[in-house]
């Protein structure tokens, strides 16, 4: 299925990696990443745990700026053809264009209805009425809005785990971005919750791209389109999901989704 | 079964292994004991030789006078029958001439009649002023060092040297270097500089003088705040650091700027521990003698800050003259020198003999002073608890 509803090769990509080496101080931890997103697809990273597939999607949003020592060696991230680590460009305005959720489900101690419209408060976005509509369209994408939609000014971390992740979620959609960069978004949460997460996803599939982190095989087969397999900070390959998992290429992306990679 | 009691594989330690145990135990258990005896020691000789002083066993139970008048010097007639009469200066003749043949003697003690108010209103000023000074920019300097300031640059680690070192400095140093840079140097809006000013920028208009700002409450508290600024630099910027990563990440992510997320993300959830912070600063700031002696405090002082001569206002004087003067007089409370709880005990203590009235009047405001800086301390507690309440993650 996800073959099918992948985008023509012969389009643009909408985020290029090109020869991308990253490095924290003189530990490099990405080489030569060379990968294309598609607009509207689901990609999904999968690797052993240190392979640097978490730092690649930190780096799309620029949120790794924040840890210190960490700094490209060389190539570039675009988007549109843009490269995000050009002087020119402002980190805030990317951010607010690539939306991130972490792994451990992280709501301000807050208002749910205050960590819905967080973005766009500090956009300086004022209206009450604009806030209010945000806040349930955002919700209501998350498939949340049902469930909360009576305590919206109650403290968001009275939430069960699974709301207080689709909190989130709803969080990074209230601005609206073109990517949603996802970090093991359910990896806190348990097989029920996950479920809801992964249908919320294929929900809102064709609406964002979106760039999945997981530890989780089934759970790339079921939400994503394509998918990249890492190991020790190489991108080893990139295929459609059901060719990386069918067919692989490479003798290490089958050993590691048999589970036989020391 | 007649087996002996050593054949149980779980009887006790050896005789000589059990006593050591019991030796370390009771060691270590008279430590604690002896350290809460000496502070419950400490407390209820206080309570005992002070409460008596500030509590009257009939309506209002205060006592009023101790509470609400400024210190004023004690005369103690005694008669020929051995009474004493205790009066203030101006009724001891009014007094004397009652007594007539009876009057035997007359004692004088400094400082030991009247009540405490001007200590209490002087410690009082030096606290808020040098709280607001500390914590304005010892919360500046624990967000930049905590949340802007790189690792491993090495100006930062000398500013953290610095800090640190600072907290060891002895408070009469603090108190030098109040009388140097604040008393003595700090700069002055004046129209004519004097002639003790160390620099004078004419800018047309008025002139910028480095003339010091005398001995008063600003000299006083900005010496404070540097007294205090270690412990709320430090305690600041631990409570920033325990606000986890992951707010400053989201926060971001979500578009905020640095000072965005710090603002909305960060500094709410560290103000509960700042609070807690400065409650210490407090009552350090006031339990502070030597920073004070040069820059701010006097043995006696008959006025109150406020009470002021400025010259009486023509009758007809607008609404603006008598509002300018209100205003000049609330300033002027920051440019006088003030009498404070802990110069005061000293005085009682050190400067004077020693007498049961002095003492009577000392132990008096040293409780006064531990119950200030004691309900201080609570309701900055209870403060902390209401925002942690609302806070919580």
């Amino acid at each position: 299925m996800a073959a099918e509803t992948s985008v023509p090769a012969s389009e643009e990509p909408l985020i290029q990696v090109e020869k991308f080496n990253y490095a924290y101080g003189d530990h490099q931890v990405l080489f030569d990443v060379d990968l294309n997103m598609h607009s509207k697809d689901v990609l999904a990273l999968i690797g052993p745990s240190g392979c640097g597939k978490s730092t690649l999607i930190r780096s799309i949003n620029r949120i790794n700026d924040l840890v210190e020592s960490a700094r490209v060696v060389s190539g570039s991230i675009k988007i549109d053809g843009v490269d995000l680590y050009a002087s020119n460009v402002d980190v805030i305005n990317l951010r607010r264009n690539v939306g991130m959720v972490f792994q451990k489900y992280n709501p301000f101690p807050r208002s749910i209805f205050e960590n819905a419209v967080y973005g766009l408060r500090v956009a300086g976005i004022k209206d009450r009425h604009d806030l209010e509509e945000a806040a349930e369209r955002s919700l209501k994408s998350a498939a949340l809005w049902d469930e909360v939609k009576d305590r919206l000014h109650e403290m968001a971390t009275g939430l069960s785990g699974g709301q207080q992740q689709r909190l989130c979620i709803a969080r990074a959609i209230a601005l609206q971005p073109r990517i949603l960069l996802m970090d093991e978004p359910c990896a806190a949460l348990d097989p029920i919750a996950t479920a809801r997460i992964e249908e919320l996803i294929l929900q809102l599939r064709g609406q964002y791209t979106f760039v999945i982190v997981t530890h989780n095989m089934e759970q790339a087969k079921r939400i994503a389109d394509r998918t990249a397999f890492f190991y020790k900070g190489k991108l080893i390959e990139e295929d459609d999901t059901m060719t990386i998992f069918n067919h692989p290429n490479d003798p290490l992306t089958e050993s590691y989704i048999t589970g036989r990679l020391a | 079964m007649n087996q002996p009691a050593t054949a149980n594989p779980f009887a006790g330690m050896k005789s000589r292994d059990a006593l050591r145990e019991t030796i370390v135990r009771w060691l270590l258990r008279l430590g604690t004991f002896f350290i809460v005896a000496v502070t419950v020691a400490i407390l209820a000789h206080i309570m005992v030789k002070g409460a008596p002083v500030a509590f009257r066993s009939t309506w209002p139970f205060v006592n009023v006078q101790f509470l609400t008048e400024l210190p004023s010097t004690l005369h103690v007639i005694e008669d020929v029958k051995g009474g004493r009469i205790e009066v203030e200066v101006n009724r001891a003749d009014q007094v004397k001439a009652q007594l007539g043949d009876a009057f035997h003697s007359e004692t004088t003690i400094s400082y030991s009649g009247g009540g405490i108010l001007g200590p209490i209103v002087g410690t009082a000023l030096l606290v808020t002023v040098s709280i607001s000074i500390a914590l304005f920019l010892g919360v500046a300097c624990a967000i930049y060092l905590s949340e802007y300031a790189r690792h491993g640059n090495p100006l930062i680690e000398w500013v953290r040297l610095a800090i640190l070192n600072l907290a060891g400095v002895p408070s009469v140093v603090f108190g030098l270097f109040g009388l140097g840079a604040f008393v003595l140097t700090a700069p002055v809006f004046v129209d004519v500089p004097a002639d003790r000013s160390v620099f004078a920028i004419p800018l047309g208009f008025t002139t910028l003088s480095f003339e010091g700002w005398d001995t008063c409450v600003l000299s006083g508290g900005f010496t404070l705040a540097f007294v205090i600024l270690p412990v709320i630099i430090t305690a600041s910027e631990q409570c920033l650091q325990a606000v986890p990563q992951g707010f400053r990440e989201t926060s971001m992510a979500l578009g905020a700027t640095r000072w965005q997320t710090i603002r909305y993300s960060v500094l709410p959830f560290a103000t509960p521990g700042i609070l807690t912070s400065s409650i210490l600063g407090i009552a350090r700031a006031a339990g502070e003698t030597a920073p004070i002696m040069f820059t701010a405090a006097l043995a006696f002082k008959d006025k109150l800050p406020w009470q002021k001569d400025l010259p009486p206002l023509p009758a007809d004087a607008s609404i603006f003259a008598h509002w300018e003067q209100s205003v000049s007089r609330f300033l002027g409370i920051f440019t006088e020198s003030v009498q404070a709880l802990p110069y005061h005990i000293y005085t009682l203590a050190a400067k004077i003999p020693q007498n049961e009235y002095s003492e009577r009047a000392q132990y008096g405001s040293v409780f006064v002073f531990l119950v200030l800086v004691a309900s201080l301390a609570a309701s900055s507690v209870l403060l902390r608890k209401r925002l942690r309440a609302k806070y919580r993650w």
